[in-house]
């Protein structure tokens, strides 16, 4: 037990992180701003979705680069938990934004610069899942899979760059370019919410990953050991 | 090795097309097929920014047509050949450079149909062909690159697919708002933005392919 918490605080850490969010998150005081009103909550939800992606596709940029390096099927493995994480995250981020903007644009989906450098991110990422689908031998697709992320990742973050400068206007809150990174006009109020929210976010994040991770090795432990029979 | 290989490559490949006619005649009669097919289908009365964005999607499925089967064609045992004559990244450039002619030639012919069937609502060729050409040399590296990746793979022509539409996006709305601009005939400076933003996402498609597909490349 005690053995077993010395491995994993981090995760309990995590969970009462995250139950903090979500109480002090619905019940502490936001400010009252016009046609956002009490959704503005949903800053430490749907900002937490988006960056936590962005956190573990980079994540996955960095095993994929690894196993370019080195080789090592671990690395192979670690990318792919992570891409599958990051979809889940994506698609949370999707969620929670089409919900918000139902309430505050009137709308599910807004054609937008930021939205649609969304969309594209996940595309992208369903189309690595699509690849490795497709190619049966393991260790080409590793290969094919870690220089697909790669080659990816870096023309999109450029395009996100790009988009946002190429459109009139844009109706999603931040700064150009990065949608996210919008917290400059967080309310001090607010503060005590959001960055234990993004923290929490992050954990969990690692913590989806890692089980991921753990599962795929598994399966390929035993792909392995059956292949030899 | 150095640009004469390039060129070398480029007219081998140049040569096998050539030899088989069939092939480039099949993308060629897709393109017709597919303008004549939006040309009924619109009754032929189709607004300007309409026949821009029907323009570069037919011309980007042509391109996946014609540029897909550059790395299928050619059996692993031939590649594994030009590996043992040539570094790996001039290979790649022979191919990128060629895929883009193939491309200019096809946006050509694609522009004439287009011409032909639905009139030609360009008021400043100029800038219109400048941004074919920039779009295209970018276009040509990131397909070329995915195609790469595509050939080694089950479902080549599906995967090609998925794999670049939100690779060539950032090009594609570029090109359409530059032949946009085209359209309406402003100067060709009046959109140096556009142009340049083209010229640096092909600059950043070579780099990274060259940087990369070594590690595709390897059997």
């Amino acid at each position: 037990m005690i053995e077993n918490f010395k491995a994993s605080w981090w995760k309990f850490l995590g969970i009462l992180m995250l139950l903090y969010v979500v109480a002090g998150g619905l019940l502490f005081e936001v400010p009252q701003l016009p046609v956002i009103r009490e959704s503005i909550r949903n800053v430490y939800f749907h900002v937490g979705m988006w960056f936590s992606m962005m956190f573990i596709t980079f994540a996955a940029l960095v095993f994929s680069i690894r196993y370019l390096r080195y080789q090592r099927a671990e690395d192979d493995l670690r990318a792919v938990a992570a891409v599958k994480t990051g979809l889940v995250f994506g698609t949370l981020g999707l969620l929670t934004g089409m919900v918000w903007a139902k309430f505050t644009w009137g709308q599910f989906w807004v054609n937008d610069p930021k939205l649609n450098g969304a969309v594209v991110g996940m595309l992208i990422y369903l189309a690595y899942m699509v690849l490795r689908g497709s190619v049966e031998e393991l260790e080409k697709r590793a290969r094919l899979a870690a220089v697909y992320n790669v080659f990816a990742f870096v023309l999109f973050f450029v395009f996100i760059m790009i988009l946002p400068r190429m459109a009139e206007a844009s109706i999603h809150p931040g700064t150009d370019g990065n949608p996210a990174l919008a917290s400059g006009d967080l309310a001090p109020m607010m503060r005590k919410v959001f960055f234990p929210a993004m923290a929490a976010w992050f954990i969990l994040a690692w913590w989806v990953f890692s089980l991921y991770y753990r599962l795929d090795r598994l399966r390929h432990q035993i792909a392995e050991l059956t292949e030899n029979y | 090795m150095g640009i004469s290989s390039v060129l070398a490559l480029i007219r081998k490949e140049a040569s096998l097309e050539w030899r088989q006619k069939t092939a480039f005649g099949g993308v060629m009669l897709y393109l017709v097929s597919t303008v004549f097919v939006c040309y009924l289908s619109f009754s032929g009365i189709i607004p300007d920014r309409t026949w821009n964005a029907l323009f570069w999607i037919i011309m980007l499925f042509a391109s996946f047509n014609a540029i897909l089967k550059g790395f299928i064609q050619e059996g692993s045992g031939r590649l594994v050949w030009y590996y043992t004559l040539v570094p790996a990244q001039v290979l790649l450039n022979a191919k990128i450079i060629y895929n883009a002619l193939v491309m200019v030639v096809l946006s050509l012919l694609g522009w004439l149909v287009f011409v032909v069937f639905m009139g030609d609502p360009i008021q400043n060729h100029s800038l219109f062909f400048t941004g074919m050409l920039l779009g295209i040399s970018g276009l040509s590296a990131v397909l070329t690159m995915v195609s790469a990746i595509a050939g080694k793979a089950r479902n080549n022509f599906t995967l090609m697919g998925v794999l670049s539409f939100p690779l060539v996006l950032p090009q594609i709305l570029v090109l359409i708002r530059v032949s946009g601009a085209a359209i309406q005939g402003e100067a060709l400076l009046s959109h140096w933005q556009g142009l340049l933003v083209l010229l640096l996402l092909t600059g950043l498609g070579i780099v990274l392919a060259n940087l990369l597909f070594p590690y595709i490349w390897r059997e």
